[in-house]
């Protein structure tokens, strides 16, 4: 082992002198006319450490290059008066947005797929990390954390492995990081065998003047790395990952998979928090992906001059680690901070209060390059902008996967539906089924409670937390995405998912302002994949348009597949909705005998898709539920000023399972029963009692209402042409729709509980990863 | 009335700590682990939480925090002091309390709304309860199985000194259904359930912490 | 009745945050002769009778697909317990 001094380095002026070194561009993933690229902006070979930075940026998850082109939309179809509340919109390390009275709230979700697969546990657990430290960036406390979580088959071998080790790092992580887990989601399919989608959303808020940006102005300004040293975790984890395919030949073909230590986090928050406080920090950048490739290149493009950065000076855990692997590193828990030199005694006082090491690495320039040197060797010279904005860009084929059409025209409408006397059956089956059954196994291993502003979690519609604790004033944020509806149409099935999540935070009775995306898909090389891209993009961009919230910022991750299968495509879509007073908030489920059940919007025949479909009959095929954004709006501004008048005392989105699982679900909350009648619904909407219980029509919602409320509630739904109808009342210990079945709540719970621990308990197999594919993966964002 | 809250490195509910002895009516005063002296507090909170990342065991390294080194003769001396989660690991630890948590049965972290029995009411922090009240408290832990041998254990509930315990299923594979116990003295108690998420209508499942923080105002002002 | 031993560390280039924290309380306590500390695990598997060579391998191969995890452990040493030595408390 050598050490840092003795390494042979590559530098500028040999890069320059020996232009006909082979280089191992292809091994690093990038393509010949990208290489040629570099040299072309350069005037020169790039130095190893160079070609480390770009191969690194310019990599399919730091660069975006296939989905540059698509994501665009967000911002063009972004409208003046959707930009209202918007403070900071896509580009930073995430979105803000103005809720009023001076707070700003800031959101993001993104994704750790590839890594949760080999490694389940640490995956899991630094994809928690990450999206943290890009919320604390942005100069907010994070105030709350969320994971939607898709597995394989619940009854595979594999997910027994994968499941609950992704639960205990998302948990083991935000717990310890002292983050209440507001909600999330999580879902089986087979389609992710062999590539489980782990997404992590954190929100974060702040004073409005309290915001940071990650730009490295002022000349003389310090650059400062400070947090963790600096290890071998996760080397080319980014670029390696993203381009390769590894098969199982064995431990050490695996890449170095990064370890998170939440314990550094909770004290570089507070440490950052601090220091936020005291006005040292002129600009910030957490390090995530791409560690100090993408953090020195972000911070320098986005100033207005150029850095010079002595790379010798990062404190190191691993004394032999090369040049080029430093800038590569992604160990967690670091962030980098420019600090006028005047304030550097300052900032160094807090961080040692908080025992957080930090070293001043080099300066803000008043040159245009970023300039890295290893002792006295210029080893890096570049554009900031060449590296982290100005990547290849891709316009990749498209194609209508030929299957489509077939798919599409095997609906459900041959298949055989349940007479009246089995619809209770039907329901047990489906409460009982992976995708409704009670989630408690996964949720009780969160922490909901730390901090003491959550006003809901799971099981509830969406998470709720306090921002002011004067006022009351919050948030409500709701992730969705039905991956089965995104496969049968992925322009209405990325709307349905935006419906979806911004009705969960419409009926919790918060104002719906904003969006987040994850956008998890096959391979962007399959025209078939990136055609599913391409629509679910415009389909999004679209739906945002129409409902007038704007997208702040997300997620592309690409290469989520099983062998040569994609996964179903899976824009998972958060929306982030204001309350002025959170303790107003709608509880999915009664308390209280004597309410009056309304059922909000109307149903159709749309069972295509749906959650019965699959556990009656296997089947996927047909043409998901209609979308009608006009119609969601309208219940959005029903449910939102209904909340605030005080007239609602439950409330709970119809999803998947519809009307049923609803209805059940809001019994089993508190144990407070219900007796409903379909007869009005039948006769209005011209459906049968299966259909009214089991399709999953959108723009839905039932509510309870006391009963001297329900006339202001229906007026309410007049003036804003708000279909509504009297279904029933809350009463009773059980379910019992009128001439149809009566199930009580302990058969109902019977159903719908422990169904992930039963299957958990029927296998046990080592903990690693047997053999499978895993690809590229994508978790910094410069922007979605 | 002032009462202190330690904040090691890790510790996550010293807000809600403070929190709690705010909206019982008293003054919360944060004390930092470097702190050599307690300000004249009047009772300690050491909150719930990760000290140290809860690394080698729950409690063990902030056992040696220079705040401790004032606060064990203290509370040897009469100090009203709660240990609430890892607060109670730490009292272990320092060996204010016998006993030693470790990880539940079940091998996993849980979060759960936990019916308890109040079973010793002339604790300086639990005056307020009557006794054998039924409340339900926030349990949240990885390690929270009260363990200790069978005479410890015996003596615990020979001399009263069992101050909470679980009701229902055990949630944990503590002995005894234990939840909390005190010293003999009854000013140190050590709860491994949440009280300060229990003390605001909307946040938490109701109210029933809040006694715990008024009880130790009025012990306070009768001692 | 033999028993083995295996013993699992870590892998030297992954981050430890327990030993870290276990190096900084040494620290604290004026015990700074201790630049690095790092923690692992111990387990000890008892079989009916003697120790063999086979015993060795199959303790191996439980090492490396059980009890360690290969993407971010090593398995140190798989060895029989030396007589005199604590097998467990």
């Amino acid at each position: 082992m050598s050490g840092p001094t003795a390494y042979q380095v590559d530098h500028v002026e040999r890069a320059a002198q020996t232009p006909d070194t082979t280089q191992p561009w292809a091994e690093l993933g990038l393509k010949e006319d990208e290489y040629a690229r570099i040299r072309e902006i350069l005037g020169r070979r790039p130095t190893s450490a160079e070609l480390a930075m770009y191969s690194v940026m310019w990599s399919e998850h730091c660069s975006y290059k296939s989905s540059k082109v698509h994501l665009r939309q967000f911002g063009e179809k972004t409208t003046a008066a959707m930009r209202e509340h918007l403070l900071v919109g896509i580009g930073e390390n995430a979105g803000v947005v103005d809720i009023g009275h001076g707070w700003a709230v800031t959101f993001k979700i993104e994704s750790h797929n590839h890594p949760s697969y080999i490694e389940p546990y640490q995956g899991a657990a630094t994809g928690v990390g990450g999206i943290v430290r890009d919320i604390m960036s942005m100069g907010a406390r994070p105030l709350a954390v969320m994971d939607p979580l898709r597995f394989g088959a619940l009854d595979h071998p594999d997910t027994a492995r994968v499941l609950p080790g992704v639960v205990a790092g998302v948990g083991g992580y935000g717990n310890c990081l002292g983050l209440p887990n507001i909600g999330g989601e999580i879902a089986f399919d087979p389609c992710y065998q062999g590539n489980p989608l782990v997404n992590a959303l954190c929100v974060g808020a702040m004073r409005v003047e309290d915001i940071h940006l990650a730009s490295a102005s002022g000349t003389g300004n310090l650059v400062v790395l400070f947090g963790a040293k600096t290890g071998g975790d996760g080397i080319g984890g980014v670029s390696v990952l993203a381009s390769e395919t590894f098969d199982s030949t064995g431990p050490t073909k695996r890449p170095a998979v990064q370890v998170g230590d939440p314990f550094a986090e909770k004290v570089l928050i507070e440490c950052c928090l601090d220091l936020y406080a005291a006005g040292v920090v002129a600009g910030i950048q957490d390090l995530g992906g791409a560690g100090l490739s993408c953090a020195t290149s972000e911070l320098a493009s986005n100033g207005d001059g150029g850095m010079r950065v002595h790379l010798d000076r990062v404190p190191l855990r691993d004394s032999s680690l090369s040049p080029e692997e430093i800038l590569m590193s992604e160990s967690q828990e670091r962030m980098m901070a420019i600090v006028e030199p005047a304030r550097l005694e300052e900032f160094m006082a807090v961080a040692r209060r908080w025992d957080v090491e930090a070293t001043v690495l080099g300066e803000v320039t008043d040159g245009s390059h970023l300039e890295i040197f290893w002792g006295e060797e210029l080893i890096v010279d570049v554009p900031p902008r060449s590296v982290a904005h100005d990547g290849p860009v891709y316009h990749r084929p498209l194609g209508r996967p030929a299957y489509l059409d077939a798919l599409q025209a095997d609906t459900t409408a041959g298949l055989p539906r349940p007479a009246t006397e089995g619809l209770g059956r039907t329901l047990l089956d489906v409460l009982a089924s992976p995708n409704v059954c009670d989630p408690a196994w996964v949720t009780r291993q969160y922490d909901r409670y730390v901090r003491g502003n959550t006003a809901q979690a799971m099981p509830d519609d969406a998470g709720v937390v306090r921002v002011d604790e004067e006022t009351g004033q919050g948030v409500a944020v709701a992730t969705d995405c039905n991956g089965r509806f995104a496969q049968l149409d992925p322009y209405a099935g990325a709307q349905l998912a935006l419906a979806e999540a911004y009705r969960n935070v419409a009926v919790s009775g918060a104002r719906p302002l904003a969006v987040s995306d994850c956008l998890n898909f096959g391979s962007p090389e399959d025209p078939g994949v990136m055609w599913q891209f391409a629509e679910a993009v415009t389909g999004l961009a679209d739906g945002c348009a129409q409902l007038g919230v704007p997208v702040t910022g997300g997620n592309v991750s690409f290469y989520n597949q099983t062998g040569d299968t994609p996964i179903h495509p899976t824009p998972v879509v958060a929306v982030l909705g204001a309350m002025d007073d959170v303790s107003r908030r709608n509880r999915s489920g009664w308390q209280d005998e004597g309410l009056t059940l309304l059922l909000l919007g109307t149903t159709a025949d749309e069972l295509d898709g749906s959650v019965w479909a699959q556990v009656a009959h296997g089947h996927l095929g047909g043409r998901p539920p209609r979308v009608d954004l006009a119609a969601e709006q309208r219940l959005a501004t029903v449910m939102v000023e209904a909340t605030a008048r005080g007239l609602v005392a439950a409330a709970h989105d119809l999803s998947e399972g519809g009307l049923a699982v609803a209805l059940a679900e809001g019994v089993l909350r508190h144990d407070v029963g219900a007796t409903v009648s379909l007869a009005g619904l039948r006769s209005r909407d011209g459906v049968d009692s299966f259909t009214a219980l089991f399709s999953e029509s959108g723009a839905r919602a039932l509510v309870a209402v006391p009963d001297p409320d329900v006339a202001a509630f229906e007026a309410l739904c007049e003036e804003h042409s708000q279909p509504v109808l009297r279904l029933g009342t809350t009463d009773g210990t059980s379910m019992h729709v009128e001439d149809t079945f009566e199930l009580g709540a302990s058969t109902l719970r019977e159903a719908h509980t422990g169904v992930i621990e039963a299957a958990l308990a029927r296998d046990v197999t080592p903990r690693h990863a047997a053999t499978g594919r895993a690809t590229g993966e994508g978790r910094r964002a410069s922007g979605s | 009335m002032r009462v202190g809250v330690v904040t090691f490195p890790g510790s996550l509910d010293d807000h809600d700590a403070q929190r709690a002895v705010e909206l019982a009516g008293g003054e919360a005063v944060p004390l930092w682990h470097g702190d050599t002296d307690l300000g004249g507090v009047d009772a300690v909170v050491l909150p719930g939480g990760f000290s140290y990342g809860d690394y080698l065991r729950c409690g063990a390294i902030a056992r040696f925090a220079p705040v401790m080194d004032v606060l064990v003769p203290a509370a040897r001396g009469g100090l009203p002091v709660l240990g609430i989660c890892n607060g109670f690991q730490v009292l272990c630890e320092s060996h204010l309390l016998p006993g030693a948590l470790v990880r539940n049965d079940h091998q996993q972290f849980a979060c759960v709304d936990q019916r308890l029995r109040i079973e010793r009411v002339d604790t300086a922090w639990t005056g307020d309860f009557a006794q054998d009240e039924e409340v339900t408290i926030v349990l949240k832990n990885g390690e929270g199985a009260f363990m200790a041998d069978e005479h410890t254990l015996d003596a615990l509930e020979g001399e009263g000194r069992v101050v909470a315990r679980y009701l229902g299923p055990n949630p944990n594979g503590s002995r005894r259904a234990i939840a909390g116990i005190s010293n003999e003295r009854g000013n140190i108690v050590g709860l491994m359930p949440h009280p300060e998420h229990c003390v605001e209508e909307g946040y938490g499942p109701g109210l029933d912490g809040l006694p715990f923080f008024t009880s130790v105002l009025r012990a306070v002002v009768d001692a | 009745m033999g028993t083995v031993v295996v013993d699992v560390m870590p892998k030297q280039e992954i981050l430890d945050p327990q030993g870290q924290a276990v190096v900084g309380a040494l620290r604290r306590l004026g015990q700074s002769r201790f630049s690095d500390v790092r923690q692992g695990k111990r387990f000890t598997l008892q079989v009916e009778g003697e120790v063999t060579e086979e015993v060795l391998a199959a303790a191996r191969e439980a090492a490396e697909t059980l009890l360690s995890n290969p993407v971010i452990e090593d398995v140190v040493s798989v060895r029989e317990l030396v007589e005199g030595e604590v097998a467990s408390s």
